[in-house]
């Protein structure tokens, strides 16, 4: 009974995604919805803006900066929930 | 891991990948890379000198006590460039109108706050590995 009924969803989420693909945009045209404004705006003023060559450390670390201090902020949860739960066995071998 | 040829090789090749790393890091406004890149190959380095070495050996070398302060530090020195801009008046994180210097276009000292806060990225991200590592590797 549980069977088929899996199978029906899945077929019918497959139908929708299949659907779903025919309406996306084509790779790399030029009417693209994420070729707006914005990335014009990157490519023709970051070097005065910045005065770096790279334009992807200009975005990153400049006009993304509050994501980028986002994505540091995730590194630093993860080592510290790594060392609550594995304890801290370096300092104990320290005081011993 | 107790063979000599890869204890020899390790000591050749670990200040070539360090350095490369801090190429990566001091570059990263001028070629592909920055801090994520240039702090996962030293990292990368530490975690081959753990591999050759031991846990032991490299905790001697690179203190916890030492790569916990860079840990935070780097978080720290990167929110407090932040801060910058809220204190000159301007917004949080904001890099030409907070007045820092540009310096010349394509010399490796230039970008203001770019430049700055890859290094505290490429810091972060290194001590971040090597911690990683060595919890894990300890539970054994």
């Amino acid at each position: 009974m549980k069977k088929p009924f899996v199978l029906v969803v899945l077929t019918v989420l497959l139908f929708i995604l299949i659907s779903s693909l025919n309406e996306m945009p084509s790779l790399g045209d030029r009417v693209n919805p994420s070729y707006n404004e914005v990335a014009e705006y990157y490519i023709s003023n970051a070097k005065e803006d910045t005065n770096t060559m790279n334009i992807i450390a200009a975005i990153i670390t400049d006009y993304r900066a509050f994501d980028t201090l986002g994505e540091t902020t995730v590194l630093f949860t993860s080592i510290t929930a790594v060392v609550s739960v594995l304890g801290f066995s370096m300092f104990e071998k320290k005081e011993k | 891991m107790d063979d000599l040829i890869v204890k020899t090789i390790t000591k050749l090749v670990v200040p070539f990948i360090q350095l490369y790393g801090i190429f990566v890091i001091l570059h990263g406004h001028l070629s592909p890379g920055g801090g994520f890149a240039g702090g996962a190959i030293i990292g990368a380095s530490l975690i081959l000198f753990t591999l050759a070495f031991g846990v032991n050996h490299t905790n001697k070398v690179v203190p916890p006590s030492v790569t916990e302060k860079i840990e935070t530090g780097g978080i720290i020195w990167y929110a407090l460039l932040g801060f910058v801009g809220i204190a000159v008046g301007t917004s949080f994180l904001s890099n030409k109108i907070a007045g820092f210097p540009l310096g010349n276009y394509g010399s490796v000292i230039s970008g203001g706050l770019i430049s700055l806060a890859t290094i505290g990225i490429g810091l972060k991200v290194a001590s971040t590995m090597i911690t990683l590592f060595h919890r894990i590797i300890e539970e054994d």
